[in-house]
């Protein structure tokens, strides 16, 4: 196989779990973008004990899977990530290079970027080769859609986030090339990771929650917040928000819905005060319900779900709350008796 | 003595741009004079180095660039605890994209003299882009660590911070001089105080343009940017909404039902 023909790169990345799902979405997508551009599909994992995520790699679509394995990469250290993936892009210098906007690849891909005085754009939500063969990169802003192209410098460098483009079927029968790529025995760290620590988080995990609240400007204040949250309880829903609500303190980053956040799929979406603003509702398009509750009628968050109430969020909400534990205290009651 | 820069972006205030919505027809965004506020993030990192001030004495160097009325942001800054404020101001600045606007940052703070520790917002408010902080310490050649919402050692020449990570946080040692993004998480910043605005009548601004930096045309604004927008496009959505009619009590005896009926109540 000519490996100097693989044009499109995607830097994957292994968590504990595995592969990391996003990196196997970005494989996919650079295979359907390598098609249309008639290369190959190179994958660069990093890490230690590579054997079975590279050929997951190779199932999800890549045709060469560059893979360093060291203890030094573990955990992630970003200067040396940093030097072994701009020698080997130097190398092979790639059309496309695709990101995770995981937190390593929101720091990896700025350093990459800048070493290699070439363009970057931020967490896309669609990625399209144009007629003249350049990498159409599509960002949610004013209500509308925004695209970006790099087209002098290369690589054509794009984070996306996780879920943004969907799983790729994996194709164990698939065949590709796995190359073992040089690790320094030893490289100076200036900034050095020391551990990665994990912490308990609060309620129901956004991605994989069937139902998600979120509010946003519209709740006012804590207060309000505080009323939306315990809706969120009683409906035993993860909880989202939008940046003014993390902007004003009622909540944390973790919970951001969007494009800069998290991209979901829950079976029901029940947005509070919330305006409609491109940059969250990309995250939440895929739910299979959504209802909005905001007290202008002309909010732009009406034209995108399926139920609307106007009314003021502060009155509706804690009046929803109120029926729902009704209800279910009269289920409770229902099912105590029989 | 600690030499601290810190970055910040003027934005067009959020409480309005975020309002604005382009115009289907004309695909374009209304033209209006929208006030310039400091990036909200950007104000945390001005908080992180006017703590150290307190903790161990810094001179503090606030870089902005903007058109000329970003002034008022580089006053607001020294009002609130900088020494310096520097306003990069050219119309060659202009449409300079993350890449364009961190190298002519990079090349500002060289120009300025030594610095141990740059900070700036982990993201800007208007863009999300969360690249110039990296990409200032590429150009600069120094370390970076991003997201950090702790400082947990801050004496001597080699520090350690929390910074976010997936499901929690990865703890860093990094040797200065070194550039740090921060999150809404590290502090709160303060607000103006009237002794604050006194103390910065006697500040110092200077404006610096293309030619003071002494950087070439071409690598400024968006000449100098590999990244431009070629086209905005508005959307559609596919959903048909139905708006629930009625009394407070029929909206959310009908809301319970559509709950009901796709099985989460």
């Amino acid at each position: 196989m000519e490996t100097k023909s693989a044009t499109v790169f995607v830097i994957a990345e292994q968590g504990e779990g595995g592969i990391q799902p996003v990196s196997l979405q970005l494989v996919g997508k650079a295979r359907q973008l390598a098609d249309e551009l008639g290369s190959k599909v190179g994958a660069v994992l990093l890490g230690q004990n590579l054997t079975k995520g590279a050929h997951e790699l190779i199932a999800a679509g890549a045709d060469i899977v560059f893979q360093g394995d060291s203890d030094l990469l573990v955990p992630y250290q970003a200067e040396l990530f940093t030097e072994i993936i701009v020698k080997l892009l130097v190398e092979h210098h790639p059309e496309i290079l695709l990101i995770g906007s995981t937190f390593m690849g929101r720091e990896l891909a700025p350093l990459i970027a800048a070493k290699l005085e070439t363009g970057l754009t931020a967490h896309c939500i669609d990625l399209v080769i144009s007629s003249e063969g350049i990498l159409e990169q599509k960002i949610p802003a004013y209500g509308g859609m925004i695209t970006i192209v790099c087209p002098e410098k290369r690589p054509q460098m794009a984070t996306v986030a996780n879920g943004v483009f969907s799983n790729p079927a994996l194709n164990t029968t698939r065949s590709g090339e796995i190359i073992s790529i040089d690790v320094p025995n030893e490289f100076p760290l200036r900034v050095q990771t020391l551990e990665i620590v994990k912490e308990k988080s609060e309620g129901v995990y956004l991605e994989s929650a069937s139902v998600i609240v979120a509010g946003g400007a519209g709740a006012g204040d804590h207060d309000g917040w505080c009323q939306i949250a315990e809706l969120a309880e009683v409906l035993n829903a993860g909880l989202g928000s939008t940046r003014p609500a993390v902007d004003a303190g009622w909540t944390k980053l973790e919970t951001m819905i969007g494009q800069s956040g998290k991209m979901v799929s829950p079976e029901v979406y029940i947005g509070i005060g919330i305006s409609g603003e491109l940059q969250h509702m990309v995250g939440i398009v895929r739910a299979k319900v959504m209802i909005a509750i905001n007290n202008d009628a002309k909010a732009p968050v009406f034209e995108q779900v399926d139920y609307g109430v106007v009314e003021d969020c502060r009155v509706f909400v804690p009046a929803l709350v109120k029926a729902l534990k009704n209800k279910e205290s009269y289920i409770g009651r229902a099912t105590h008796v029989i | 003595m600690l030499n601290i820069v810190v970055c910040v972006k003027p934005v067009p205030d959020p409480s309005i741009a975020d309002k604005l919505k382009i115009d289907p027809i004309t695909k374009s965004l209304p033209r209006l004079d929208i006030p310039l506020v400091i990036n909200p993030l950007d104000s945390h990192a001005l908080e992180a180095a006017i703590q150290l001030k307190k903790e161990y004495g810094a001179y503090i160097t606030v870089l902005c660039m903007g058109p000329p009325s970003a002034g008022n942001i580089v006053r607001e800054c020294l009002a609130l605890g900088a020494d310096k404020g520097i306003l990069l101001t050219d119309p060659a600045f202009a449409g300079a994209d993350a890449f364009a606007t961190a190298y002519t940052l990079a090349k500002t703070i060289e120009k300025n003299g030594p610095v141990d520790v740059v900070f700036c917002g982990m993201a800007s408010s208007d863009g999300a882009t969360e690249w110039v902080g990296p990409e200032i310490a590429t150009f600069l050649n120094l370390p970076v660590v991003t997201m950090v919402r702790e400082i947990v050692k801050d004496q001597g020449d080699e520090w350690i911070v929390k910074a976010d990570y997936e499901h929690g946080y990865r703890k860093v040692k990094l040797k200065l001089p070194a550039v740090i993004t921060v999150t809404r998480n590290i502090n709160q910043p303060k607000s103006l105080s009237f002794s604050g605005i006194l103390k910065a009548r006697g500040k110092e601004i200077t404006e610096w343009n293309r030619e003071k930096l002494g950087i070439p045309a071409e690598r400024v604004g968006l000449r100098g940017s590999p990244t431009y927008v070629t086209e905005i496009t508005h959307l559609e959505s596919r959903r048909k909404v139905e708006i629930l009619e009625g009394s407070l009590r029929e909206k959310i005896e009908r809301l319970v039902q559509i709950l009901s009926d796709a099985g989460v109540a």
